[in-house]
């Protein structure tokens, strides 16, 4: 009788328990809005990947994974829904793609014990993961796209920029708004004159903002832009005759969809970037054989290879090595959030790690560390090229102005921990 | 049958003019306070509350305070999203501390309010401007005024933009609200339980309703009706047109204050003022009375529950339920609202609220059709 009950109880609480037997990667994705063309790619991309995964595999370390997709169009409340629904799936490490939303998420993952990685975007001062323990950047952040830029514009100018002038066309929000200190500090120490060109969301008037390019004649456009906004300021570019290869976009703002617009007009267009493009990676073969014709392609499956759609699989290779590495840590196949955080604390990207992934010199090679949530911020150099309609690699990735951007980090993460007491230590 | 006035006998004049003279009505009401009070903040968890409970309190907030301007006082406006901004940006403001600067040197820091102090001054400041741009109205009218207001919706979001002193000189211009607490609990910030947060906006809520209905059948509710129905008849019968259309600004400004306090504050913790504050969260409110109903407290009320609720319940039955693509339900939602809206506009112009009120009339006269 007694065994009767425990086995009953038994029964009960396995049956009560949701089913765990999944690593779940939420996907805050969208696919609707002035946002979508930036959103759609990567949001296909970092399904993939995971898909690949499963029937590759069998999963990660032997448990299938799962990328519940909930739509935010790049919106923060419902951000925050999707946050609040996906949460109780038991989630493991959450990828907004916006900077408001993770403006939103850091102190809310920070409180609910889930890793959140923002590569690229975000709060750049989330490198500091004594103040920011939830919250990871890596492998590049807005700042290095900032130096990044000008490092390549000094070497363009045999390490020259004085009397030059710089004009930032940005998104006005939080996101467009990140590079502006950088720049304004880079060009005190540079010589060059900065200017700011704000533009509203989404992005779709700027006839003025370009008619004040016009005037002004500066002698290089870097762009903060996403969605619409980019397809609509290269075609304004395009109109005005400026150069297009004084004109260069951070890698949110250098996709196919962002130049096919202005058609040969944007020809010479470049763009920054943290990763390899195109599609010539060993992966892409796994990809097409295990998903594409499997019919498991995500999304209408005519992404693959696109800029955007490789920035989503890498984010999706990034978080499974670092579940790998969470389950060698903790010693568990089944591993919870706050173990994937510890994972993602850990993780180290070698050469040989990626040649094995299939994704050889796909990305910069790196390790977290409790101080450094943001990677090394190597950058890159894309150009397209319209006639081929491809971009390609016109630099070697190369390091930023590490200085000043960690002295920046510093003042600006100090200034979050005094705002919500924190007491800065490794985790 | 149960829904009438027949044996309820006021003896007093205060039980005469009560808000819900029918007894069925005044049980309803005070069972839906209880369970509103008591009952919901001990089984509700973070899912709940900020996916559904504090958006549809909060905008229920914005929608009073504009159904007082747009349907008891007939000022057409659409500033709401940027008077929620100032009373977001105010709020932000006392809860860190103001700080008044002359000449490029710090005069003096006021100490940080308390929570509930610094949203009560988000509502004090946002009527402060709302008076300051309801002076237009007494010279244009109608559509012109709409176009004022909607100059006052672009200055504000502008400003704030603009102006690096309203967030605290920050990098990225956000706005993040950070722990605050009141008696002890915590209110704002991440750590916050569900229920704190729910009743903390649930009292501005009840708060607001309950002050919302005694103005509006008051003295200064019937100046309004009359400036709304014919302004130079109220004119000629003695109500001063400056007092009243100014007092509905600046009553309607300070609960629109109130919510956009709270939005910013308890309920997203994080805005950016472009995206959060947009002329979209104008139409919003606005929609939200017109579908609710123009010139009734309660519609404010389902007008809010209906644009807040209606696009989660549509998400959950098409993405949870049915497993469609997240894209196809999303587009699905922009039809389904829109089309309610016009089938709602063309059956029913006068909103939820005049559904309630035929539902009402029917049940008097229940079971008996005549």
């Amino acid at each position: 009788m007694k065994f009767k009950l425990t086995s009953m109880a038994v029964a009960a609480v396995m049956a009560a328990s949701p089913v765990m037997a999944e690593l779940v990667f939420p996907s805050l994705s969208y696919r609707t809005g002035p946002y979508a063309a930036g959103g759609i790619p990567f949001a296909d991309g970092y399904a993939d990947y995971f898909t690949m995964l499963n029937a590759r595999d069998g999963g990660i370390g032997g448990v299938m994974t799962s990328v519940p997709e909930c739509e935010t169009g790049y919106n923060t409340e419902k951000g925050v829904e999707c946050y609040e629904s996906l949460k109780g799936g038991g989630g493991l490490v959450y990828q907004p793609l916006s900077t408001g939303i993770t403006y939103q998420l850091i102190p809310k993952t920070t409180a609910d014990d889930i890793p959140m990685h923002t590569m690229g975007y975000g709060r750049t001062s989330a490198k500091n993961g004594e103040v920011f323990t939830h919250t990871f950047n890596y492998p590049a952040n807005y700042w290095d796209g900032a130096s990044g830029a000008v490092n390549y514009l000094l070497e363009e100018n045999d390490g020259d920029l004085n009397g030059k002038t710089i004009a930032l066309v940005y998104h006005n929000s939080a996101y467009g708004k990140e590079p502006i200190r950088t720049l304004t500090e880079l060009s005190a120490k540079h010589g060059f004159t900065f200017t700011e060109v704000p533009v509203d969301h989404p992005g779709q008037e700027q006839k003025s903002q370009w008619l004040q390019i016009r005037r002004d004649k500066p002698d290089y456009v870097i762009m903060y832009g996403w969605g619409v906004m980019n397809q609509v300021a290269i075609q304004e570019a395009a109109n005005i005759r400026f150069p297009m290869e004084n004109f260069i976009g951070v890698w949110w703002s250098g996709s196919e969809n962002d130049v096919l617009a202005a058609g040969a007009a944007a020809d010479g267009y470049k763009a920054l970037t943290f990763h390899g493009v195109g599609s010539d990676f060993p992966v892409f073969d796994d990809i097409q054989t295990y998903v594409v014709d499997a019919g498991k392609a995500a999304g209408a499956g005519d992404q693959i290879g696109t800029v955007l759609y490789n920035r989503g699989l890498y984010a999706a290779m990034l978080a499974a090595e670092a579940a790998k590495t969470a389950q060698e840590i903790h010693g568990t196949a089944q591993i919870n959030a706050s173990q994937m955080r510890d994972g993602m604390a850990a993780l180290e990207m070698t050469e040989e790690k990626m040649a094995a992934l299939g994704l050889p010199n796909f990305g910069p090679a790196f390790k977290v560390e409790c101080t450094n949530h943001g990677g090394d911020g190597m950058v890159g150099m894309t150009q397209w090229d319209a006639t081929a309609k491809t971009w390609t690699l016109i630099s070697d990735f190369a390091p930023t102005d590490k200085d000043l951007i960690d002295s920046l980090i510093a003042e600006d993460s100090a200034a979050y921990a005094a705002e919500n007491n924190i007491t800065p230590a490794c985790k | 049958m149960f829904y009438r006035e027949a044996g309820d006998f006021s003896t007093t004049y205060a039980q005469d003019q009560q808000t819900f003279p029918i007894k069925f009505d005044r049980i309803r009401y005070y069972l839906v306070l209880f369970v509103a009070i008591f009952v919901i903040p001990l089984v509700i968890n973070d899912y709940w509350v900020n996916s559904l409970l504090l958006p549809f309190l909060i905008y229920a907030i914005a929608a009073l305070g504009l159904n007082i301007l747009v349907g008891y006082c007939g000022q057409v406006s659409l500033g709401t999203g940027g008077f929620m901004a100032v009373g977001a940006y105010s709020c932000y403001k006392f809860m860190t501390g103001v700080d008044i600067w002359w000449g490029g040197e710090l005069l003096f820091r006021l100490p940080e309010f308390n929570i509930f102090f610094a949203v009560i001054m988000g509502g004090v400041m946002t009527a402060f401007v709302g008076v300051l741009f309801g002076l237009p109205s007494l010279r244009i009218k109608g559509f012109y005024l709409a176009v004022a207001t909607l100059a006052a919706q672009f200055f504000l979001v502008w400003m704030f933009n603009r102006v690096s002193w309203f967030y605290n000189y920050s990098a990225s211009g956000q706005i993040s609200a950070p722990e605050r607490d009141l008696f002890g609990i915590l209110i704002t910030g991440p750590s916050t339980t569900p229920w704190a947060a729910y009743l903390f906006c649930l009292f501005f809520t009840i708060l607001s309703a309950y002050i919302a209905r005694n103005l509006t059948r008051g003295a200064s509710g019937r100046k309004w009706m009359a400036i709304r129905d014919m302004d130079i008849a109220a004119e000629i019968i003695g109500v001063n047109p400056l007092r009243a259309k100014l007092t509905a600004f600046m009553v309607s400004s300070f609960f629109i204050g109130i919510s956009g306090a709270l939005f910013f504050s308890v309920y997203l913790g994080a805005v950016e003022v472009g995206e959060a504050f947009g002329i979209q969260k104008s139409f919003l409110v606005l929609f939200m009375i017109i579908i609710g109903g123009l010139g009734s407290i309660f519609g404010s009320f389902a007008g809010a529950a209906f644009l807040v609720l209606l696009p989660v319940a549509l998400k959950v039955a098409g993405v949870d339920w049915l497993g469609w693509p997240t894209d196809i339900v999303a587009h699905l939602q922009l039809v389904i609202v829109g089309l309610l809206i016009i089938v709602f506009l063309i059956a029913e112009p006068h909103g939820i609220a005049q559904l309630w009120r035929v539902a009402k009339e029917k049940l008097r006269l229940w079971p008996f059709p005549h």
